[in-house]
């Protein structure tokens, strides 16, 4: 075990290394899936031969001492993420099934940031729940949004709270929004090829004034004004593009972002549930509203008329 | 080869075979939380694929006095995530001198389940129980530790069928009155009905229902049989 924490130790030290290496094998994949998977084991604290079958399996011991000290435990086969990938394939006989989250919205305007989401989940076909809160909060002042895997977002994004803590801790000022969104986007790279699906926006206001990122899991980390993640974002860019403009009111902006989450509800299968709304303010966020859409639906028809 | 195993096989196309490293066990689980109360349903049957294995299998162990873990899924998985989860409550009491409430729990078990992601436990859990404040509380997971505060739930082979009766029956979705809170009788009974309907339309699901009670006085068990075919 010992070995495996110096390794560790020095790809911390000398991260442009494993680049390099990967650089040079770059034509030959099996080789970079190897040091990849070499990568993880550092990441894992496991030990296993690139040459192994799946023979030995990792004993109850450690499997639960990965577990204690907070690591993934993955399988001992040469390619472990390809390994399993027939799981999620649908026609297979044991297919899991992960919760994933849509519709999620966030605007700047001269007031802050709006944050709406959707509240449901879908496990296939199914919704596993109508009430899930898509909106996370990392911290009073920085809040960052789920889309794709329910799980997938939620950890890392708890991951990305107690590290924005622990940089406050060192540096005794609060982490910037672009440092945040940094952080988690650095985090998910590692696992980039691996199967996690989270395509996330960070929001907060920092010394700059209000900020926007949008982070996903294939590494993607953009600045910007206005961004719509998830199944339903075309419905949301729709309408959030037809009434927005920088000097808008804030009651303004706020019925504008619930609006177009009702739109991507109405028209997504897989959004859908309550309306989640957030300002993001100098002072820090503020929860505005949790409201069901089936009543939205009703209030719209009605002003028409 | 014979002429008829030429034909299947043609009409199958080529099949890799590779070792599975899961299978599917069937059962229920479900779970309500009332005031100051929850209940915890599970059948025994243990089955793969048109076998039982076995009629006396339940699926859902006591973790403390508070806290209940119900599992549905892979039987495999099940036992280990139950063995890992028990070894953690009892380092919890080690450390902290006291029982870890069952929240406390609910977010370890996630964190459990996530650090399996990409080889997942294929169980779909529910922690049941009381919370700090002695109120109804029910946690499910899916299979890599996303997890929600709920009030009712039903997991496992016929959860699309249960969970909508739920919905309608304690949730009261879509109805213009809601009806009155609801009480621990009416609780129970909600959860018998619930098996035997699904008893009906679920072949993995039979033989027993074992309901747990949580309340402040503790875990209460009872069995109640549902139909064997």
């Amino acid at each position: 075990m010992k070995y495996f924490s110096h390794a560790q130790f020095i790809y911390q030290q000398f991260p442009s290394l494993k680049t390099f290496i990967e650089k040079l094998f770059i034509l030959n994949f099996r080789i970079l899936t190897q040091y990849m998977n070499m990568a993880l084991a550092d990441i894992c604290k496991l030990n296993f031969s690139s040459k192994s079958s799946l023979t030995k399996l990792p004993s109850n011991e450690e499997v639960f001492n990965a577990e204690a000290q907070d690591c993934f435990s993955i399988p001992t086969a040469p390619q472990a993420a390809s390994y399993l990938s027939h799981l999620s394939k649908p026609d297979s006989d044991v297919h899991i099934k992960f919760n994933h989250g849509t519709t999620t919205l966030a605007f700047k305007f001269q007031h802050g940031v709006v944050v709406a989401t959707d509240s449901r989940a879908t496990a296939g076909d199914y919704i596993a729940s109508q009430t899930v809160k898509k909106v996370i909060e990392i911290n009073p002042y920085l809040l960052g949004t789920m889309a794709g895997g329910a799980a997938d977002c939620s950890f890392w994004e708890r991951v990305l709270a107690k590290q924005c803590r622990v940089y406050e801790l060192r540096n005794k000022e609060r982490i910037s929004v672009a440092a945040a969104s940094k952080v988690l986007a650095n985090m998910v790279y590692n696992y980039k090829g691996m199967g996690l699906s989270m395509g996330t926006m960070i929001c907060g206001w920092d010394k700059r004034g209000p900020g926007l990122y949008y982070v996903d899991s294939d590494g993607q980390r953009l600045n910007g004004s206005m961004f719509a993640v998830g199944s339903g974002a075309t419905y949301a860019y729709g309408v959030m593009d037809a009434g927005y403009s920088n000097d808008m009111c804030v009651e303004d902006a706020l019925a504008l972002g619930k609006r177009a989450i009702y739109h991507a509800t109405h028209r997504d299968a897989y959004s859908g549930g309550f309306v989640n709304l957030y300002h993001m303010k100098e002072s820090g966020w503020e929860h505005i509203s949790w409201t069901d859409v089936k009543d939205l639906h009703y209030a719209y028809k009605n002003e028409k008329k | 080869m014979s002429m008829t195993e030429v034909h299947r096989q043609a009409s199958v196309g080529p099949k890799q075979h590779r070792f599975e490293p899961y299978a599917f066990n069937g059962g229920n689980i479900l779970a309500v939380a009332g005031g100051d109360f929850a209940v915890v349903a599970s059948d025994t049957r243990l089955s793969q694929g048109f076998m039982i294995h076995t009629r006396d299998h339940p699926k859902a162990v006591q973790l403390t006095a508070n806290t209940v873990l119900a599992q549905s899924g892979f039987e495999g998985d099940s036992l280990t995530l139950k063995k890992h989860v028990q070894m953690r409550i009892g380092m919890y009491e080690h450390n902290h001198g006291k029982t870890p409430s069952t929240s406390a729990i609910a977010a370890m078990i996630s964190k459990m389940l996530y650090y399996k992601r990409f080889f997942p436990y294929y169980v779909y859990n529910i922690v049941a129980g009381l919370d700090n404040e002695g109120k109804g509380c029910v946690y499910s997971y899916d299979p890599v530790g996303s997890y929600e505060r709920e009030q009712y739930r039903a997991a496992g082979a016929a959860n699309e069928l249960l969970q909508p009766l739920l919905d309608n029956q304690i949730g009261f979705k879509n109805m213009s009155e809601a009806g009155p809170p609801l009480s621990k009788e009416r609780a129970i009974q909600l959860c018998i009905d619930c098996f035997i309907s699904a008893a009906e339309r679920d072949i993995t699901t039979g033989d027993c229902v074992l309901i747990q009670v949580i309340d402040k006085d503790g875990v209460e068990t009872k069995k109640f049989p549902l139909r064997r075919d």
